[in-house]
């Protein structure tokens, strides 16, 4: 009896350590930290979730990994007159339920995106009206001029209006329905890949689209992608290191080195359509953390300055960023139309005592006190940014006390105008200069919490919205960027670069906005 | 008797309304979900907007009762983050939790009685030392340090178990769906629950010790020993006995600790349970979910408790003894 129990044990141990499954097909399997919200690829305007909607769903218009346009849903489009935008769409296509695409789909997606429930209203509400000209040309009108309207379609995913009206989506997630919809969970667009497992948290699970239109030009050899969320950072970098993940979106910059001295695995990196920098109140008339009473510090371009001065970038980018960082002079990478490359360049040295001299000159020779805000969890090391910061202000004498939160706290108090000096990084999700205006310069814009009000921007970035003429657009997207960078509004900091961590055998193009696209991978 | 049980349910309904009370009026002043639910570019308006469509701007008073009528019926809300009701979440949840708790507290109890009985009843040789100085190191090291260490050692460098996840799960009743019915389940359980008991085994080994090292220096055992019974009967049949009854009530209070430390645990190892989706509401400011879960932890200590008081009151004759006594001469 002890000697089967003894054979049985053996085989069961033997079984728990040997099994492994067969593989006859291409299963990628990758992680990064955060889930996408949900798949209703009008619900969530936030990347992880976008990311997710880019391998289901299609737009009218897509961007390549060099972020230039390309015809996607619409093989062509026109400008008929100012406010008229025609597109011809991409014949024989289909959905993954099997239904046809035509511009039926379009004008429907059109007013789901656009109603109060979408989140990707922004992106589409220049848009008044559709006319459909026939099942593969419809016009799109504006409310007035919009020459970025291409740009702004890269982000509505067009959806099949029968699956909607079918399965009762036809609005976006609306919290005020008890129940949940079923666009969360299930999803049917005309992407390279279809939806057909999701747990929130657990895994989601996507197969080969094999009636794709774009097999023939995108000839992927990927039958299954399988992504798990991962949270804990040092979890996710050893399931790529024992081989359970093929890629990483997100592995922690210190673990690079480890990455790359792994013979099966490779490290990819990319500079990022993302800038970090601080923000400074400079419309308050006191500040809120300041132990100077009766007037603000900020308003001072020359105190600007000297802190801008006194930041040693290069130290942040060697220690704190392990080279993971470009130096930048101004709030936006290249790769944004109206990226001003000389002024970029521009940054002035690292020097404390010039920025000393230049506090004294404005009158704070024994310099002051100010709270720094910092978000802890969303850019990459930014509480230690921040602290190397505190140090370097210390020595200008401009004791910073640091307040590091997570987003969740941080942001609002961004959009709340309630915060003396905070970090923020941001993202051009149009690749164009007017969305870095209109949110961060514009007296009105929503992320302005410097309070900077300039009747002069605020005149440019709303002209650049309707200017249909490139070049007058462009000179006024260039006397903007010289106003802000002569004025040192923001203190920028860097551009971020993301790196991948991925096994050797895929071998995929880099994308800038840190969204993987699995419809160019290849498995070897 | 039935004084003492219906005072302490009445003990227990209050607990759990302040708790509630409590959670309630903490999360609507951490974060801004309405941040969370929204991308960066929403207008002002529109976030108002949203405000007043889940009711945020209603008074705290109206918001709480509001809460209070819906929980009754077990009915928390929508989650923010997931976009979908609460009691549809959680049971998926649960039972990732439940298991991974009860797979530490057999391990807990099957190896911390045995090595507390061993370094009980032999306190000088080099193998006590040796247990008694690693048990050290359940106390002292982090959850999380645990096991990293652990997926470092077993899943990286000796790849022979997985270090995240639950593996493949089946449906057994109902809801509940289950881990333990597969290999793959089996396997991905092994470092999280070794993980969890290391501080619960060096509990129960310490407490065990301590018990058994005391009751031997009792009368009764002196006697035993004189009538001439043999160190096994003694040990197992007299000792072990009396020292069982305080583990076993530690071991039952701990469970509401296990289900407090799962937390980190199932985050390291990206164990889809309760413990990992209260984190992730925490840093979503998703207070749905925050609730229900503080809600659901203080009934479950509360039912605990509950138990382990009346237990008490039934096994230990002495506590029954001193009532009846009290009674009679008052």
């Amino acid at each position: 009896m002890k000697r089967n129990i003894l054979k049985i044990a053996i085989v069961f141990f033997l079984m728990l350590v040997l099994a492994t499954p067969a593989m006859a097909e291409n299963v990628l399997r990758w992680a990064s930290q955060g889930d996408p919200l949900t798949y209703d690829p009008h619900s969530a305007n936030e990347s992880p979730t976008i990311g997710a909607s880019t391998q289901v769903y299609e737009a009218l218009v897509n961007r390549n990994w060099k972020l230039e346009k390309e015809a996607s849903l619409a093989v062509s489009w026109e400008i008929i007159n100012p406010t008229t935008w025609e597109f011809k769409l991409r014949k024989g296509v289909t959905f993954h339920d099997g239904t046809p695409f035509t511009a039926e789909d379009v004008a429907f997606t059109v007013k789901r995106a656009n109603a109060e429930t979408s989140e990707f209203r922004n992106y589409i509400k220049s848009v008044v009206e559709t006319k459909i000209l026939d099942d593969y040309t419809i016009q799109l009108i504006t409310s007035g001029p919009n020459p970025i309207l291409a740009d702004q379609l890269t982000y509505v995913f067009i959806m099949s209006k029968k699956w909607c009206e079918k399965h009762g989506v036809t609005e976006a997630t609306s919290f005020k329905d008890q129940e949940e919809s079923y666009a969360v969970r299930h999803a049917n667009g005309t992407g390279p890949f279809m939806l057909e497992l999701r747990e929130p948290d657990i895994k989601t699970i996507l197969v080969k689209n094999p009636n794709w239109w774009g097999l023939k030009q995108n000839p992927h050899n990927i039958d299954k992608i399988i992504y798990t969320p991962i949270a804990n950072a040092a979890t996710r970098v050893a399931a790529l290191l024992s081989g359970e993940v093929d890629f990483l979106l997100d592995p922690p910059l210190q673990d690079l080195e480890r990455i790359k001295a792994n013979p099966n695995l490779k490290v990819q990196q990319t500079a990022q359509i993302r800038t970090i920098f601080y923000g400074i109140d400079q419309g308050s008339a006191e500040l809120r953390s300041s132990n100077i009473k009766g007037k603000n510090p900020f308003k001072d371009p020359r105190v600007r300055k000297a802190m801008h001065m006194a930041i040693d970038i290069k130290a942040i980018h060697k220690k704190v960023m392990r080279g993971m960082s470009i130096p930048a002079n101004v709030m936006t990478p290249p790769g944004v139309h109206g990226y001003p490359k000389d002024l970029d360049e521009q940054r002035p040295p690292y020097d404390p005592e010039k920025a000393k001299a230049l506090l004294a000159e404005a009158g704070y020779p024994d310099g002051f006190e100010v709270s720094l805000d910092c978000p802890n969890n969303r850019y990459n090391n930014d509480e230690r940014i921040c602290q190397a910061t505190v140090g370097m202000l210390g020595k200008i004498d401009i004791k910073v006390n640091l307040v590091a939160q997570p987003k969740t706290l941080h942001f609002p108090k961004i959009t709340g105008r309630k915060t003396d000096f905070y970090m923020l990084g941001w993202g051009v999700a149009t690749l164009d200069s007017h969305y870095v205006f209109t949110y961060l310069l514009d007296s009105e814009g929503p992320w302005n919490g410097s309070m900077y009000s300039n009747p002069r921007v605020d005149e440019l970035t709303r002209a650049m919205e309707v200017e249909m003429d490139l070049a007058k657009r462009d000179k006024m997207i260039r006397e903007t960027w010289e106003i802000i960078t002569e004025e040192q509004v923001y203190i920028p900091l860097h551009h971020q670069v993301i790196a991948w961590g991925m096994n050797k055998r895929l071998e995929m193009p880099m994308e800038p906005n840190d969204q993987p696209q699995f419809r160019w991978a290849r498995m070897k | 008797m039935i004084f003492y049980a219906i005072s302490r349910v009445l003990q227990s309904f209050a607990v759990m309304l302040v708790t509630a009370f409590v959670c309630f009026i903490l999360f609507n002043y951490v974060g801004d979900p309405i941040n969370n639910m929204v991308g960066q570019e929403t207008t002002i308006q529109d976030r108002e907007a949203l405000r007043e469509r889940l009711g945020l701007n209603d008074p705290t008073a109206v918001q709480f009762l509001r809460f209070l009528r819906n929980a009754a019926q077990g009915d928390f809300g929508i989650s923010y983050r997931l976009q979908r009701p609460v009691k549809d979440v959680i049971p998926e949840r649960l039972p990732a939790t439940m298991e991974l708790v009860f797979a530490s507290a057999v391990l807990a109890l099957a190896l911390g009685i045995p090595f507390g009985i061993y370094t009980g009843l032999n306190r000088d040789t080099w193998l006590s030392r040796a247990i008694l100085t690693g048990s050290l190191a359940g106390v002292s090291l982090p959850t999380f340090v645990i096991g990293i260490l652990l997926i470092y050692l077993f899943s990286v460098t000796l790849g022979l178990l997985p270090s995240f996840g639950r593996g493949e799960t089946v449906q057994v009743i109902g809801w509940w769906t289950s881990g333990l019915l597969t290999v793959s389940g089996w396997k991905s359980i092994i470092l999280p629950s070794i993980t969890l008991c290391l501080f619960q085994l060096t509990l129960i080994l310490r407490i065990v010790r301590a018990e058994m090292l005391e009751v031997l220096m009792t009368d009764y055992i002196k006697f035993a020993r004189a009538r001439g019974l043999t160190d096994r009967a003694i040990n197992f049949g007299h000792a072990l006995k009396n020292t069982l009854v305080p583990v076993i009530t530690v071991t039952g209070l701990q469970v509401g600790s296990l289900i407090a430390f799962s937390i980190i645990t199932e985050t390291v190892f990206q164990w889809p349970g309760m413990g990992f989706l209260f984190i992730q509401a925490v840093h979503f400011a998703d207070i749905p979910i925050m609730v229900a879960y503080l809600v659901m932890v203080a009934l479950f200590f509360v039912i605990i408790n509950l138990i382990v008081d009346l237990l008490y009151f039934v096994v230990d004759p002495r506590l029954r003894m001193d009532r009846v006594e009290t009674a009679g001469q008052g």
